[in-house]
């Protein structure tokens, strides 16, 4: 016997002594590390709610940055990412589902199909700061959109829309083949056939997960520190051309000042910032939940 | 009928953007680094071990950066791996139906979660807890926002390997209890063997996203871009560094400047082997399904 099949061995011995001594136990195991995981996720959020709900009052949301931490605000930053949350929304789900029904309804070649699919797959491996040098040279500079919350809105719609593509994709898959059949059998043509039949059906499923796609971008300060967003916004921005801030910006300047009063906006700006992602979220799950619901029915 | 050849060019154009995008992506990055490498050999850039782009005698090896980012995300890794494959384990041979349908999503919120939060918890919770096992940790270090990074990739781990492990079929399981396995030797000899491709493809796809990852070490990490393996002082990531000189004002024409460019390049590039790794392994996950499902 080689030394290598002798340790093998060995870790048989071992582990035949581990499964004797504990008898399925692994079960107990299991449990035990999905609870931590679940309970620390919990201990997060009760944390950040602890530290940062007596700070909630209606100053938080009304001021702005400032120096001084307790008169400091979050009006900017809140209405940014509203303003992000809407243009978000509104570019990456036309351009989304559209690109998702011409691949997966009128890409015939499967050559191709495979190609655009992996394409897509590794737009959304692409870390999200390389999403922001692209911003900053294709939409602030080339394009001479500035700071401005348009240019933010489109760098993160790009990063978001391999995410929308590939949930229109699935859920236009999800529609049952005969319906698509029917309608052509009565004589529908292949767009009425996807615009009256496909779509109608797989909507529930795509809105969702749009859904979870801006929740991603609202989440997000990495690529629009790149594009230049202010540590400062005097100004509560009212158009799509005005200097930007975000939560996630606002709560990364405010960790990255020395005072340990800032961490206490931090925390409260965090809990702003995951209700929102939270109800997103919640809301996207709760909408496809329904939706499988009504397809197997 | 116009109409719908419209909306069918209009689709097809919307098809083609993605591909667009890619190739920006590249053509932005290669355009700009090609600036740096104008005035930076390669040569010295790949090997050079020490990283100086604002002192008077500069020097652009990329080294520092890279070990800073190989290690926060290794030691992700390192706690993310064995924890997600064991979860995946459990959620898809002992947990009940019930229970899984709640500790899934409740993971899959992991990964929801907004970076700069786990950023937050990094710097407040883990870093000051860490300290006090051991006193020499710096206050910027990379084990912090390792381990917390380690929650965030989580996800990815245990939903691709608990979905590879459920695509195993039924019938190889069975017959590994008709001949007297335990529920453990089912798993060890049968399940993780056949989900193999399966798991290598999230634990690939866990990395690439760690080392990309970018507001957790950028808040958690320091700012120190130093050629070091150790895991209890600061350090600095590619993605930190160019987080640091987009806040900073340096002038847009300036090397300083461009290194953000080369820097993304090379994160860009690495990545894209990663996701493609895994892809493959991906592949051969699900075509080996369809062999043993026929």
């Amino acid at each position: 016997m080689t030394p290598i099949t002798n340790i093998f061995t060995l870790i048989e011995q071992l582990e035949n002594w581990v499964e004797r001594q504990r008898k399925g136990s692994f079960a107990v195991y299991g449990l035990i590390f999905t609870l931590l995981v679940v309970a620390s996720v919990l201990t997060l959020f009760l944390y950040v709610s602890f530290a940062g709900y007596p700070r909630l009052d209606r100053e938080f949301f009304t001021g702005y940055a400032s120096r001084v931490p307790e008169q400091a605000g979050i009006l900017p930053a809140f209405l940014g990412t509203l303003w992000v949350l809407f243009l978000v929304a509104v570019i990456s789900f036309p351009l989304g589902v559209a690109a998702g029904i011409h691949l997966e309804k009128y890409v015939q070649n499967d050559r191709l199909s495979r190609f655009l699919e992996v394409n897509i797959m590794n737009l959304a491996g692409i870390p999200s700061v390389v999403y922001g040098l692209l911003g900053l040279q294709f939409f602030v500079r080339s394009m001479g959109l500035g700071e401005s919350i348009l240019a933010a809105s489109l760098t993160l719609s790009l990063m978001v829309l391999p995410l929308v593509i590939i949930s229109t994709r699935e859920a236009l898959r999800m529609v049952p083949q005969m319906h698509i059949e029917a309608a052509y059998a009565m004589g529908a043509s292949k767009w009425q056939t996807i615009w009256l039949q496909a779509l109608p059906q797989a909507l529930p499923g795509i809105v969702s997960g749009t859904l979870l796609a801006v929740s991603r971008a609202i989440g997000e300060a990495a690529p629009l520190l790149v594009i230049g967003a202010l540590a400062f916004v005097p100004f509560a921005p009212i158009s799509i051309f005005d200097y930007f801030t975000v939560l996630p910006v606002q709560i990364f300047f405010w960790l990255s000042k020395p005072q340990n009063s800032f961490l206490v906006n931090a925390s409260a700006a965090i809990l702003v910032l995951l209700s929102i992602t939270l109800f997103l979220n919640l809301l996207a799950v709760g909408i496809r939940e329904r939706w499988h619901k009504r397809l197997k029915s | 009928m116009k109409q719908e050849k419209l909306i069918e060019g209009l689709l097809k154009l919307s098809g083609w953007l993605s591909l667009a995008i890619t190739l920006s992506v590249m053509g932005v990055l290669l355009y700009n680094a090609a600036a740096f490498f104008a005035m930076v050999p390669m040569w010295e850039f790949i090997t050079g071990t020490s990283w100086i782009p604002f002192a008077e005698r500069k020097a652009f090896g990329m080294w520092p950066l890279l070990s800073g980012t190989l290690l926060t995300a290794g030691i992700a890794l390192s706690l993310a791996m064995p924890l997600g494959i064991l979860i995946a384990i459990y959620l898809s041979e002992y947990a009940s139906e019930g229970w899984r349908r709640i500790a899934r999503p409740a993971l899959d919120l992991l990964a929801a979660i907004p970076t700069v939060v786990y950023g937050f918890l990094a710097l407040v919770f883990i870093t000051p807890m860490l300290q006090w096992f051991f006193p020499s940790i710096a206050s910027y270090n990379a084990l912090s926002p390792g381990l917390v990074m380690a929650f965030m990739v989580l996800p990815i781990i245990t939903s691709i390997s608990e979905d590879a492990m459920r695509a195993v079929p039924k019938i190889h399981k069975e017959a590994a209890l008709a001949l007297g396995a335990t529920r453990w030797q089912i798993v060890r000899k049968v399940v993780v063997p056949a989900a193999f491709n399966g798991i290598s493809a999230a634990v690939i796809l866990a990395f690439s996203r760690a080392l990309g990852e970018t507001m957790i070490v950028s808040i958690a990490a320091g700012q120190q871009a130093s050629f070091t393996f150790n895991p209890a002082v600061a350090i600095q990531t590619a993605s930190s560094y160019i987080i640091q000189m987009s806040l900073g004002d340096v002038a847009q024409s300036s090397i300083e400047y461009s290194t953000i460019f080369a820097i993304g390049l090379s994160l860009f590039f690495l990545t894209y082997l990663l996701n493609n790794l895994s892809f493959w392994f991906r592949d051969r996950f699900r075509s080996s399904k369809i062999i043993s499902a026929a």
